[in-house]
């Protein structure tokens, strides 16, 4: 078998799949559904990069470069951009520089700029430094919760509760994230019912959204779809967003899956910034470009404009001494005929 | 476009491996003859129903398709298997069915200026000249597959009107062709896009005989599959490793990996009858023989746990 990952064929037993979800087969084959999706009009686009995706990039970044990189995505029409994290520079070297990240870049009134605070240390700070958003993060995998923040899913909780309760208290808004919400590098599959509980406690507690992540992206629409089955059961679709990993290549179908199920806002980073630090080599979050070329295609607004985030991917990488991981960047590249050709598509 | 109508997803999904043809025929480096015949019997040995062997084009035109004779000789024909050959005049029928092909492809095009860069005469000129190919098929019982290249846009023309691409793949069916792959050829498709696309070809095509042969090269071709399983087409084109990069784009990707596609069916509970570890295998050899990294997402991801 190689170095074909055991997790991942666990996850791709459609037989286990089936014994503890009957109804699926029928779902996807035998019932003749003929619902009429209607996409949304307008997608809301959460850019990650440079938290998320700098966090998970080997090269460190100068403070400057984060600056014009995140004043860069600023002038895209990007609605949230996800500017830094209040973690302790201990752990996250990469994120050691977020007050002076919150403090320098040019915030446009037209733009969100939250931050992640995994604890009430750090959500203090990042309030002390102007931030008007934050981010908790929990985990839909017990061993991930672990291995990750050395907690269970139930500490974690505990501990954003007080963050979400002060933020209410200071109208701060919160956005909840829950990792592995299609797969875990340690438990394989993860139930989705499990995913739901978790989602709903976030979204109980006060978070306005929360973003379901396929942090291994293992997902693949069949499993989308049965999470979100599953997870709009107690929260309201309006209040959900997916954040997908393009590790298996499959974001783009499943971020498909979730619109066609009435999700309307998709977490991505530009250039692709962001390997997967479970899978060595592997791509990790799907490309902000590669999004938008596809939600422009459908027709759906999004307020951005695809070339100036292409630029910002470009300087980026430029910065990071890196081949962009978006596919419409590398299209459009400068020796291509395609940046010539009559644009079909912008 | 605001709506999608959602049907069954098909039970099975036909993979139409291409990488032996149009995956190395876009390759820059020449690949031995035996490491070719390699390559195809590893695909047979996965589990992949039709393997696209060659092409019997003059090797003027194309240097990487010179040895399709000693190609078709020399694979280890799996029973069950289908190994289509391009043919694309009656020149090249006759010298496919002499070296033993039982299964040809024609390519026609949607776009008359890419029809006239590409094999310089119109799209009516070439399909006269398919015409000559599948009544000499019918006579000697060979299967012919049509292909119509720019149907979701052309590096020419821009914007393809899918009524056009209805056209020409009606009159490929009805030359005889037993089924259409609609090529995006440049990759620029989107879901909605497709989606008016596959409408508009059903109406003249039964959807049975249509298959979809998507590029990558914007990252489109998953949600682009995705979609046109939702409309209830059930056989996909797919290059092992993402073999072929797009001619038009320096650097840029062209076919979509097998192994990815493999890998959303399987994970959709469609079978294929492919081994994805055996296919990823077939896919790290023609890596290693062509000294490049895959294109293949799921090839690529190697969990360190």
């Amino acid at each position: 078998m190689g170095n074909f990952p055991t997790t991942v064929k666990h996850c791709l037993s459609y037989e286990e799949l089936i014994q503890d979800y009957p109804w699926l087969a029928r779902w996807l084959q035998e019932e003749k559904l003929a619902l009429t999706h209607e996409y949304p009009e307008y997608v809301k686009i959460v850019e990650v990069g440079p938290r998320d995706g700098l966090q998970n990039e080997k090269e460190m970044v100068p403070t400057g470069v984060k600056i014009q990189l995140i004043d860069m995505l600023s002038e895209t029409g990007l609605p949230v951009i996800e500017a830094t994290s209040f973690v302790s520079s201990k752990w996250v070297p990469q994120m050691a520089d977020h007050t002076e990240v919150l403090q320098a870049i040019h915030r446009s009134s037209h733009v969100r700029y939250p931050v992640l605070t995994p604890n009430m240390h750090g959500f203090q700070d990042a309030v002390a430094a102007g931030a008007t958003e934050v981010a908790v993060f929990g985990s839909a995998s017990e061993t991930f919760s672990r291995k990750n923040i050395n907690c269970s899913i139930d500490e974690s909780i505990l501990r954003f509760e007080e963050v979400i309760c002060t933020a209410k208290q200071r109208q701060i808004p919160v956005r909840g994230y829950v990792s592995c919400a299609l797969g875990c590098p340690y438990e394989g599959p993860i139930e989705s019912t499990k995913v739901a509980e978790v989602v709903k406690r976030l979204y109980e507690l006060g978070c306005y959204e929360v973003s379901l992540g396929d942090t291994i992206g293992v997902g693949t629409p069949g499993s989308m779809a049965k999470m979100l089955h599953s997870v709009k059961k107690e929260v309201p679709s309006s209040a959900l967003a997916v954040h997908c990993h393009d590790t298996y290549g499959q974001a783009l179908a499943n971020i498909l899956t979730a619109l066609q199920m009435g999700i309307c806002t998709v977490d991505s980073s530009v250039a692709g910034l962001g390997g997967c630090p479970y899978a060595q080599g592997a791509s990790g979050n799907v490309s902000t470009e590669d999004v938008l070329y596809m939600l422009h295609g459908m027709g759906i607004k999004t307020g951005v404009d695809l070339s100036k985030v292409i630029e910002a991917g470009d300087f980026i990488c430029k910065a990071l001494n890196r081949k962009t991981n978006s596919k419409v960047a590398q299209a459009r590249g400068d020796n291509s005929m395609h940046c010539r050709m009559k644009k079909i598509n912008t | 476009l605001a709506t999608c109508t959602w049907k069954a997803l098909p039970q099975r999904v036909k993979i139409v491996e291409v990488g032996p043809r149009d995956g190395l025929q876009n390759e820059k480096t020449l690949v031995p003859t035996e490491v070719k015949i390699h390559l195809i019997d590893m695909l047979s040995e996965a589990g992949l129903p039709v393997i696209e062997a060659t092409s019997f084009v003059s090797p003027e035109w194309v240097p990487q398709m010179a040895d399709q004779v000693e190609v078709m000789k020399g694979i280890n024909r799996r029973p069950g298997v289908s190994y289509p050959v391009l043919t694309p005049n009656l020149k090249g029928f006759q010298a496919a069915v002499k070296a033993g092909a039982a299964e040809v492809a024609i390519f026609g095009a949607a776009s008359e200026l890419f029809s006239k860069k590409n094999i310089n005469c119109s799209v009516d000129e070439s399909l006269q000249r398919f015409e000559e190919v599948t009544k000499a098929a019918k006579e000697a019982g060979v299967r012919v597959r049509g292909y119509v290249s720019c149907v979701l846009g052309c590096p020419y023309e821009g914007q393809v009107s899918p009524d056009k691409v209805a056209q020409v793949a009606k009159r490929l069916y009805s030359m005889g062709c037993y089924e259409i792959s609609l090529g995006d050829t440049i990759g620029v498709g989107t879901p909605g896009g497709m989606a008016e696309l596959l409408e508009a070809v059903s109406r003249e095509v039964p959807v049975d005989a249509l298959a979809v042969h998507c590029h990558d090269t914007y990252g489109q071709a998953l949600a682009n599959i995705l979609i046109a399983l939702q409309m209830g087409i059930s056989v996909v084109d797919s290059s092992v490793a993402g073999l072929g990069g797009c001619p038009y784009a320096q650097g840029a990707s062209g076919n979509v990996a097998t192994e990815d596609v493999v890998y959303m069916l399987h994970g959709l509970g469609i079978q294929t009858g492919v081994d994805l570890p055996k296919l990823m295998d077939a896919g790290a050899f023609i890596c290693r023989s062509l000294n490049r990294k895959t294109s293949s997402k799921v090839a690529q991801a190697t969990c360190k746990l």
